[in-house]
């Protein structure tokens, strides 16, 4: 009956240090989203554009998102073409490119060449006539834990030993005698990302062979916190992914066999940072090249190749790369 | 249609009903009879939505080999589909929860039973509530950014996911579950029970341990029940909180993966529909609903062996 203040005190000082506590639960939650998506369709409706129609892309899964951001901003502007962007696999986009089904198709690699009875075979059968642009280079940068002062430079032999089928590498000193013994733990892409794919196939030989006992997330956020939040952390994703976390973290050189080269735009961008970088394609079929939307979308990624590569997290064409990819642009298109 | 009535002995007669019987009636118990369908026949199709994938995934996997494997990595070069450690990886989880929600949901509910005055239980009961309240996300990060970092202070070498943190946060999760529903089965013990022993010069604690918790075993029974049903399908913790690595291993320091977490992570990439992988998803979400299903069975039969009925 009497009023007693204490334990109501006492509750809501409770209620104020759970506040407090989801409070700081959520401020962390910096995932950043970036353009992806599996295919996307956008048609707002008629303005005073002229150009319309509708442009078919698909291939790898790692150029995907670069298209699908210009996409999105081409269509801004022509709000009347239709862009869509499958992400079937490099392999899988060719296949289907070859085939004359789609007008644009995207490739973390090129073709394959004609006497292979290969990607480029299928074309000339079918008589699909075609036009390389790179688009964009791709880095992988290897990081570690803030407190991992010895890794500095790790060949591509150490690499496997640690990512490969089966890999026992528990330790640090499991992958060089000079390390001290402490506890390696890993993170990396999760088997559907495109960066996967490139890091195994130019680490382990094959395409989707790894081990797997590591942390494998799709979203690169959990990558960070991973390598961040462990003593002995090791982990990979897209240089620029990295270049947005230096604080948390170190990059490691990579050792391809010509010394110890760190990853940066420049190192990407001239290929000296092998075997982890590489060029990143659009094919346009020269059918399709002559209709005015095509040829408005490809220009348009062309000039504005810095900023949608740094929107989808890519290293941008250096000024040499822009000028070759223009200069195709102008012959493939008579212009 | 024609048969005779030969029965018309033992049913009531027809003239006792309310004649002309309103359609409106008729059409209450339709509705409210499909409010009851709909549960019925949601369960029965998700049923039917995990069985035929994972029946085809059972063509391609052997089950022996599902069920004993000790290798999970479905989605890797080559497959292996052990889910063992996915299964390892749940008990590990549960047992942590419900090391956190059993002895202080209870001793939450008798304390709020026994114990507490009016006041205090009217301030208290809707605090654990909003504590129920609480979006399961929000348990997620705070296992991931204060309790492992916690867990590290005072001087467990835990890795950044790790078993021990996400399981104890479910833990903490479901304390207002266990409590809540516990303090009902409690304060629905007869008052003549106490007061008996009160009478006989029992102390409080032998009222509340050796009358009103044996005399509400059902009702808590069944809260323990709901709890680790909850906290086998938990997600989104230990989707953030404890990692999405299928270690074999009880070390609650190391990461592990559950059935759920497999599930959601796995939905939610781009594994191409109709793919093995694909069917994986299923396979794991049918040997989930199904050890649901047995936890369910068990606790029901559980609860009607040990019920006591008053009155």
């Amino acid at each position: 009956m009497s009023f007693r203040p204490t334990p109501r005190l006492v509750l809501l000082g409770l209620a104020a240090v759970i506040l407090a506590m989801v409070v700081t639960g959520c401020g962390r939650d910096d995932t950043s989203s970036n353009a992806q998506g599996a295919s996307q369709t956008t048609d707002t409706g008629g303005t005073t554009e002229s150009l319309f129609g509708r442009i078919e892309a698909d291939g790898s899964s790692t150029v995907g998102p670069l298209v699908t951001a210009a996409a999105e901003s081409f269509q801004q502007e022509n709000p009347d073409v239709q862009v869509t962007v499958g992400i079937s696999g490099t392999g899988g986009g060719f296949e289907r490119f070859c085939a004359g089904e789609t007008d644009l198709s995207n490739a973390s690699r090129p073709i394959k060449p004609d006497p292979e009875d290969q990607e480029a075979t299928l074309c000339k059968k079918n008589g699909v006539e075609y036009t390389e642009f790179q688009v964009a280079n791709d880095g992988i940068a290897v990081v570690t834990n803030k407190e991992i002062a010895w890794a500095t430079c790790l060949t591509v032999d150490q690499l496997k030993k640690i990512w490969e089928p089966g890999s026992k590498v528990k330790s640090w000193k499991d992958v060089d005698p000079s390390f001290p013994d402490e506890k390696l733990t890993l993170a990396g892409p999760g088997t559907d990302s495109g960066t996967f794919d490139f890091f195994t196939n130019e680490i382990n030989g094959e395409e989707g062979a790894s081990r797997s006992d590591y942390q494998a997330s799709e979203d690169d956020n959990v990558i960070v916190q991973a390598v961040e939040g462990d003593k002995g952390g090791l982990g990979y994703f897209g240089l620029s992914y990295y270049e947005q976390n230096q604080d948390k973290l170190n990059d490691v050189e990579v050792d391809g066999g010509d010394g110890c080269v760190a990853p940066s735009t420049e190192t990407v961008q001239d290929s000296s940072y092998t075997p982890l970088s590489r060029p990143l394609f659009v094919y346009a079929k020269n059918e399709a090249l002559k209709r005015p939307e095509v040829q408005a979308f490809i220009k348009y990624m062309l000039d504005n190749h810095t900023s949608i590569s740094e929107s989808a997290l890519f290293v941008p064409l250096t000024d040499e790369q822009a000028q070759k990819a223009e200069d195709t642009f102008a012959t493939a298109t008579g212009s | 249609m024609a048969a005779p009535d030969v029965t018309a002995g033992a049913r009531p007669d027809s003239r006792l009903r309310a004649p002309g019987r309103r359609w409106s009636e008729d059409a209450v118990k339709l509705g409210l009879g499909l409010c009851a369908l709909v549960s019925v026949a949601t369960t029965a199709g998700i049923v039917v939505a995990l069985l035929v994938p994972a029946l085809e995934f059972f063509r391609e996997v052997s089950i022996v080999d599902f069920l004993t494997g000790t290798e999970w990595a479905p989605l890797f070069e080559p497959a292996r589909f052990g889910a063992i450690p996915l299964l390892v990886g749940t008990i590990s989880i549960t047992l942590w929860a419900c090391v956190v929600c059993m002895p202080f949901g209870l001793g939450a509910a008798i304390f709020m039973s026994e114990y507490a005055g009016d006041r205090t239980r009217k301030l208290l009961k809707p605090l654990l509530e909003l504590l129920a309240g609480i979006p399961t996300v929000v348990f997620g990060y705070f296992a991931l950014t204060f309790f492992t970092p916690l867990l590290r202070r005072i001087g467990l070498d835990v890795e950044i996911f790790n078993a021990l943190s996400a399981g104890l946060v479910i833990g903490v999760m479901l304390i207002p579950t266990v409590a809540s529903l516990s303090e009902d089965a409690m304060s629905s013990v007869p008052i003549d029970l106490r007061s008996g022993a009160y009478a006989l010069g029992s102390t409080r604690l032998q009222v509340a341990t050796r009358i009103v918790v044996p005399a509400a075993i059902s009702g808590i029974a069944a809260s323990y029940v709901l709890a680790i049903s909850r906290a086998i399908g938990e997600t989104m913790i230990v989707l953030i909180a404890a990692g999405q690595q299928a270690n074999l291993t009880f070390d609650p320091m190391r990461a592990v993966e559950t059935m759920t977490a497999f599930i959601a992570a796995t939905g939610s990439g781009d594994t191409p529909t109709g793919s093995i992988e694909y069917k994986t998803i299923f396979a794991v979400g049918l040997t989930l609903f199904l050890i649901t299903l047995v936890m369910n069975a068990v606790a029901i039969r559980l609860v009607r062996r040990f019920r006591e009925v008053y009155e």
